[in-house]
């Protein structure tokens, strides 16, 4: 039993997991699924800074909060107890082109010599890190929601505007994997 | 056009779902149950690998297709069975779901996401991942998409919606 957990859980056991957080959160107490909200709580909470859109009851939205402190702790516990400490396994294309741009090392879930403090210095580092979260945050507000708020909330609640998002997200994914990407590993 | 209409989608993207129930604070510690499970999904499913990521981009593993697909179809029957069966809360509360209301956003939002999706391999939920793994390098990225909320809301009379 223990064996199996600390390998590699499948996908099936993953999505299904994942599907059932809909039904938890809503019938633990009427709360749709999202996590990108919790960017917009902090400004509220931080540096409301007199703009409307940062101007509610961030309070009311404290659960999202705990979610997310949930989130930290579960991936606490599964990174220091579930697992074997074997490298990440990836398939050979991609080892064969990340070789191309000297990344080489498995040992973490992210490539340590794309994310770390020193790597800041760095174009490919700085571009990556800074501007890709600058990224995330912007487009996840504008859009309205991640990938767990519109592609995971939203169509299972049957909402074409999500479908137009979720399209969205993986066509800048595979644009920016595919065709820019490459070009800023390379710096 | 923008300001009425952006005021529109404010009201549909905080505070929905709102609870009329008052509970005391520590009754959030249930959302935080949930999220233990989620982390430990995202970490032992690899959801929160940039590795994965990438091969999902490039077509070269079947994985987060999978993962992302199956939830779907288990929240989309979830959600089903909810509405057809009027399935209450714990506290006694109708479920509702606010409907989500089209703006351009969610095609120009969605496309720089799609971007920084990419080039971080993380989504939010896994950022916050990384952190209870012990990686705080990734403090960065988050206080950067901190950034971008920021100045997503700083401009947002002024973008197309």
């Amino acid at each position: 039993m223990m064996e199996q957990i600390q390998q590699p859980w499948p996908w099936y056991v993953a999505g299904i997991l994942i599907g059932l957080i809909v039904p938890a959160l809503l019938i633990l107490g009427n709360k749709t699924f999202g996590i990108s909200s919790n960017l917009r709580h902090v400004c509220a909470a931080c540096f409301p800074a007199d703009i409307k859109f940062f101007k509610y009851d961030w309070k009311k939205e404290i659960w999202n909060f705990f979610f997310a402190g949930g989130i930290l702790g579960g991936a606490f516990i599964a990174n220091y107890f579930l697992m074997t400490g074997a490298p990440i396994e990836v398939s050979p294309g991609l080892q064969s082109e990340l070789a191309g741009y000297g990344l080489s090392d498995y040992s973490y879930m992210l490539p340590k010599e794309l994310f770390s403090f020193e790597s800041l210095l760095t174009v490919r580092g700085f571009v990556i890190m800074v501007v890709g979260g600058f990224l995330v945050g912007f487009g996840t507000r504008y859009a309205g929601g991640c990938t767990s708020g519109h592609a995971i909330m939203g169509l299972s609640n049957l909402q074409w505007p999500s479908l137009v998002a979720t399209i969205s997200f993986m066509v800048g994914g595979f644009f920016m994997a595919n065709i820019i990407l490459p070009w800023i590993l390379s710096l | 056009m923008n300001n009425e209409k952006v005021q529109n989608i404010d009201s549909n993207t905080a505070c929905v779902n709102e609870s009329t129930q008052q509970h005391p604070a520590w009754y959030n510690l249930k959302y935080a149950a949930v999220g233990i499970i989620f982390g430990i999904v995202f970490v032992k499913a690899e959801i929160i690998s940039w590795f994965r990521i990438q091969e999902m981009f490039r077509l070269q593993s079947f994985h987060m297709f999978g993962v992302i697909g199956t939830a779907v179809v288990v929240g989309a029957i979830s959600v089903f069975l909810i509405k057809k069966l009027d399935i209450k809360t714990i506290h006694g509360e109708k479920i509702k779901i606010a409907d989500k209301e089209f703006n351009k956003g969610q095609i120009y939002g969605g496309l720089l996401f799609g971007f920084g999706w990419a080039l971080t391999g993380a989504c939010p939920g896994p950022l916050f991942a990384h952190i209870g793994a012990g990686f705080y390098a990734v403090l960065v990225v988050i206080l950067s998409a901190v950034a971008g909320t920021w100045t997503y809301g700083y401009f947002r009379d002024k973008l197309p919606h």
